[in-house]
């Protein structure tokens, strides 16, 4: 760790004054993954701005039913708030999928969007990485690469996004309100993130001196038919190999008329094809358009060697969240068997 | 002597617990000096082989708080021959000199240690050194390097090495109607106990040393201190008050105390140093070993031949060396037996002992085979293995202090319900899930070593034990104090427990599973002998009742000594004493093998393992849902703590079966999940109900005590009895550990 400037500004203003002014700033909120990403030598902020005192700590409601989550709302408070849990409970599931109580106590909802990648050469700062220092090379490509992407990789950059709440705000309507030197913007939460491409050092979307200051999402119609299932090395507290955020709308006669299927664990960015799902209306909700949607999300995967395995557990995977989701069984996080 | 023992096999809670749980046992790295400490961080290599180039200093020496940094071009003076870096329990070759030069033998090895004024300092420092290296082509990948093996020239001391090949194992396996014939693979574990290597060095006014140490051993890390840096013994003392896990990763001196000391000493200063959770990954594993072992049975399932062959990483500069095929010599009755052990240098830094070392992993093939020729043969795995029972080591050609192995099968399977097992692979199901049972015999030795201790018997009836054992969580603060208190009718918690310090009666380092059974003896002895001078000086008062008691006849009640069968006749130990001008009792007592029954005698622990398993066949999901192990470890001191040391074992094994594995990038010969987040133990969600049965074992030869100790038993068989479980729910033997989600996926490919 390197020393650095430490701020505590106590609005958004003065926090985004802050942040534009130093290209070496970086944003401190929960700091499960900052923290961490300084002790090992993986970043070397010149200054931390702490936004922890900033009024970022509310969730509410708004009239169209949208849920509007402050970016400083702590994983734990929005997963077990009851109206998030009542009628976005694929959101909750998501959340309580990941990390530790300790880590979502700690954790922010603006903070998990942020976190950066698993990949073993991300975190050790002895070994190339184009993520970590642009132009250095890729380790994982040809390396120990089981937990890399599958789909949407770069020759640079074979990273995934470690997030779980994020797969769930990808498959549901998400926005993400951000606050800069040149005024408030709403980003769609499919375009927040990003490809690796040339640039793999860059995550998500956000300009110079932005900070996220809140999430809005809905998707109420999705409350009977969602899952959130994740695979992964051991039954809880690791990242995934693959994960799946499912919401279907059924009409009466069982014909499909939403459907959303989000992928975590296989690309730099929650993975999801909208123009596949548009396709899914109105066919029936069973095991055949599942497989077919799964064939077609998947149609662009390649594996790394390590990590083929991925794409056929992603196929599954898919298709059995579908299933769970179809069912009204959603995977229940506190029970690690799987339905 | 009065045997109704109030404390002895009774489930006393840990005396050390209460400190533990309020945070408040010190442990290594959480010790001021009176004079302030200085602090140190390590830098390690980044290469896994060849030399350092260059070295640039420039930023790092003149950062704020840098007092001084050291590599291998200004490292004070130490002994000069290997003997002197010998420890207790080194390995033939060359101990590891910490910055001894240029060359680079393994990824992560120490190369700098940066001391500052504060933590931040040294690590923040330690940053800003540059180093170059040339580099040459690393070898780490043991299934590709595995026909370089050797067979070790010098052997470990205490292992023992195959035994001679008995009958014709080729031709008896050549002619018997089933065979089976299997290499297994399994990846290196790494140590990662929760207490991290540490050491806080107090230098005295006269340049005495006072080392806080995370060690399995007080004495070993004071005799190699002591000769590395030609001090006089009696100017190094070392303390290990409390451990917080270790697991054999803290046999042997780490580089830490070393570094700590070498600074220490150079500048007259007290030094703390704790290494990083990263280099745990660098110190002390479980060797990553391929097995080849081929089993055959006749008709009946009777074993007509076994041939074990297994080949284990070692490293570049001495050869670890661990018992991994004898087990399959001595498990079952099979009269035609060869069994080979090889090592293959590679560039990693030299294994060591972790949990049942060998037998872990050699148990694992030798009961991942004799299962597999169960279904061959066409009988229950448990019935093959009750088959082909042997009351005697058929390597050493010796007979057993005690073996209730049998026991073990029988109480486990029924509490574990084995008999309404469908014996077919895939012919159990639970809703979507496959359902597996497995199950496996465990089974390793029980030491007893040579041990002292003191006890002390004070006026008014308190009584200290004192040895310098260590208790690396296990629960011998416990332990010792209950045989203490046996002896002299008080309770546990009225015993004070002296351990963890170099400087008291001498005791081998923690390991073995030999702790119980060798200090707690050696405590019994001193005990006895205390008793039998109270009795003398009992014997001496003026109309003693005491006069004609033996010291077997007497018992100690309410702090009198009385005859046991009238407590209405005895003496208050406060007159006995003042009778006799002491305030006082202190004895010591030793204890160690018995070289004459170890001639015809030998002894082990046995256990069995039933698991069960429910795998989501589609998605690759294991889950290890219940586990009984049955353990037949002779006379158990306390059942709460026997109890823990067998749940950890197993847990334990869950991960060696399913979790735990050092991944290499062989393109750099460097691990790269050398975090708690990507190196993967059990966490609570993989580990469901466990039973631990202890069966009965009397044996009167394994030690003074009747105890043959619990540290290992618990693991040995475990990774074996999940494989066999996933097995029987799959029809898939997975040979290859750890069984990772990924492999359920590729077997299905490869099955296709």
């Amino acid at each position: 760790m390197k020393p650095f400037e430490y701020l505590r500004p106590s609005d958004v203003s003065e926090a985004v004054a802050a942040l534009a002014a130093n290209p070496e700033a970086q944003v401190l909120a929960g700091g499960t993954n900052l923290v961490d990403l300084m002790k090992y030598d993986v970043t070397h902020p010149g200054a931390v701005i702490d936004i922890n005192r900033l009024p970022l700590k509310e969730i509410e409601q708004l009239e169209d039913g949208t849920f509007r989550i402050g970016a400083l709302v702590s994983n734990s408070i929005a997963a077990y708030h009851a109206g998030i849990a009542g009628e976005l409970p694929l959101l909750s599931s998501a959340i309580l999928a990941g990390a530790s109580p300790q880590l979502r106590n700690a954790a922010t909802c603006g903070g998990n969007l942020l976190q950066r990648t698993r990949c073993y050469y991300f975190y050790d700062a002895s070994t190339p990485c184009n993520k970590r220092e642009p132009g250095s090379g890729c380790g994982a490509v040809g390396g120990v690469n089981r937990i890399h992407a599958i789909l949407g990789a770069s020759q640079h950059c074979i990273a995934t996004h470690p997030s779980d709440m994020c797969v769930a705000l990808a498959a549901l309507d998400t926005v993400v309100d951000v606050a800069g030197p040149t005024g408030d913007r709403q980003i769609p939460f499919l375009d927040f993130h990003r490809l690796p491409g040339d640039h793999p050092e860059r995550d998500n979307t956000l300009q110079q001196g932005e900070i996220v200051t809140a999430i809005r999402v809905s998707g109420g119609h999705f409350k009977r038919h969602h899952s959130y299932l994740k695979l992964r090395d051991r039954l809880s507290y690791a990242f995934a190999l693959v994960s799946v955020a499912a919401a279907l709308d059924i009409g009466e006669d069982g014909t499909i008329l939403d459907i959303r299927v989000a992928l975590g664990g296989v690309a730099h960015k929650p993975w999801r094809d909208p123009l596949a799902e548009t396709e899914c209306a109105g066919q029936p909700a069973n095991r055949d358009t599942f497989q077919a949607l799964a064939t077609r999300l998947l149609a662009g995967a390649r594996g790394q060697g390590d990590n083929d395995f991925k794409i056929e557990m992603a196929r599954r995977a898919i298709v059995r969240a579908l299933e769970q989701a179809a069912a009204g069984t959603p995977q229940i996080q506190s029970h690690k068997a799987i339905f | 002597m009065d045997t109704s023992s109030r404390v002895i096999g009774f489930p006393v809670s840990r005396i050390d617990g209460p400190l533990k749980v309020t945070g408040t046992a010190p442990y290594a790295a959480e010790h001021e000096a009176p004079d302030g400490l200085l602090h140190g961080f390590v830098t390690v290599a980044t290469i896994a082989s060849g030399r350092i180039a260059e070295i640039d200093l420039t930023e790092a020496e003149t950062f704020p708080g840098v007092v001084k940094i050291y590599t291998h071009q200004n490292r004070p003076r130490t002994a000069w021959w290997d003997k002197a870096w010998k420890d207790e329990v080194a390995l033939p070759g060359h101990p590891l000199r910490p910055l001894e030069n240029d060359r680079i033998l393994f990824d992560g090895q120490p190369v700098a240690l940066v001391i500052g004024t504060s933590f931040e300092a040294a690590r923040d420092a330690a940053s800003l050194i540059r180093m170059t290296y040339h580099e040459d082509e690393p070898h780490t990948d043991l299934r590709f390097e595995q026909d370089q093996s050797y067979v070790p020239k010098e052997k470990r001391s205490g292992i023992s090495p195959p035994p001679k090949p008995r009958g014709d194992a080729d031709r008896a396996f050549s002619q018997s109607p089933y065979q089976i014939s299997a290499d297994y693979f399994q990846e290196g574990e790494h140590h990662n106990p929760m207490e991290l290597f540490a050491s806080t060095v107090i230098y005295g006014e006269d340049g005495s040393l006072t080392i806080h140490d995370k060690t399995q051993g007080s004495q070993n890390v004071q005799s190699y201190i002591a000769s590395v840096f030609e001090l006089k013994p009696d100017k190094v003392r070392v303390l290990n008050k409390f451990v917080g896990g270790a697991f054999g990763s803290g046999l042997r001196p780490k580089h830490q105390v070393f570094l700590s000391v070498m600074a220490a000493l150079d500048l007259k200063r007290s030094v703390k140093l704790e290494l990083s959770r990263r280099e745990m990954f660098y110190l002390t594993w479980r060797p990553a070993t391929v097995q080849t072992v081929s089993m055959a049975a006749d008709d009946e399932g009777h074993l007509t031949a076994i041939m074990h062959h297994a080949v284990q990483a070692t490293s570049l500069y001495e050869d670890y060396q661990e018992v991994v095929v004898n087990w399959s010599g001595l498990a079952y009755r099979c009269d035609n037996v060869k069994l080979t052990y090889e090592l293959t240098e590679l560039n990693v830094s030299t294994p060591g002992d972790m949990r049942a070392p060998g037998a872990a992993t050699g148990v694992f093939a030798l009961e991942s085979v004799i299962d597999e020729l169960s279904y061959e043969v066409g009988i229950d795995p448990l019935d093959m293995r009750i088959r082909n029972f042997v009351h005697i080591d058929q390597n050493m050609d010796k007979q057993l202090t005690s073996k209730a192995l049998h026991a073990c099968y029988r109480e486990g399977a029924e509490r574990f319900g084995w008999a309404s097992r469908s014996p077919a692979p895939r012919s159990m199901r639970d809703g979507r899930d496959l359902v597996g049972w497995g199950m496996a015999t465990g089974v390793w030795e029980a030491s007893l070593m040579q041990s002292t201790a003191k006890v002390k018997l004070e006026r008014n009836g308190h009584v200290t034990v004192s040895a310098a054992a260590s208790d690396i969580g296990t629960g011998t603060y416990t332990i010792l104090a209950q045989v203490g208190a046996d002896s002299f009718g008080i309770g546990a918690e009225q015993v004070t427990v002296a351990i963890g310090d170099s400087s008291l009666p001498k005791s081998p380092v923690e390991g073995g599973s030999w702790t119980a059974a060798s200090s707690g003896s050696a405590v019994q002895v001193a005990a006895t002998t205390v008793r039998q001078t109270l009795l003398k000086h009992a014997r001496d008062l003026p109309n003693s009742p005491l006069k004609d008691a033996s010291v077997e006849q007497t018992a100690i009640r309410d702090g009198r000594l009385v005859l046991a069968v009238n407590d209405q006749a005895g003496v208050a130990i406060a007159d006995i004493m003042d009778a006799a001008g002491v305030d006082f009792i202190e004895e010591l007592g030793e204890v160690g093998p018995d070289q004459a029954q170890m001639k015809t005698f030998i002894s082990y622990t046995h256990s069995a393992a039933f698991v069960e398993v429910k795998v989501d066949e589609e998605l690759g999901v294991i889950r290890v849902t219940r586990v009984v192990s049955a353990i037949a470890a002779g006379r158990i001191l306390n059942p709460k703590t026997a109890r823990s040391q067998i749940l950890g074992g197993v847990v334990m094994g869950i991960g060696m079966a399913l979790h735990e594995e050092g991944m290499f990038d062989h393109r750099t010969g460097r691990i790269m999940n050398h975090n708690l987040a990507e190196y993967h133990v059990p966490a609570h969600a993989d580990i469901h109900d466990i039973e631990v049965i202890f069966v009965e074992e009397h044996d009167d030869k394994a030690s003074p005590l009747g105890v043959k100790g619990l540290g290992e038993i618990g693991i040995v068989g475990v990774a074996a009895a999940v494989a066999n479980a996933i097995y029987h729910a799959t029809g898939t033997r997975f040979r290859h550990l750890p069984i990772t989600i990924d492999k359920l996926y590729y077997a299905q490919e490869a099955a296709e």
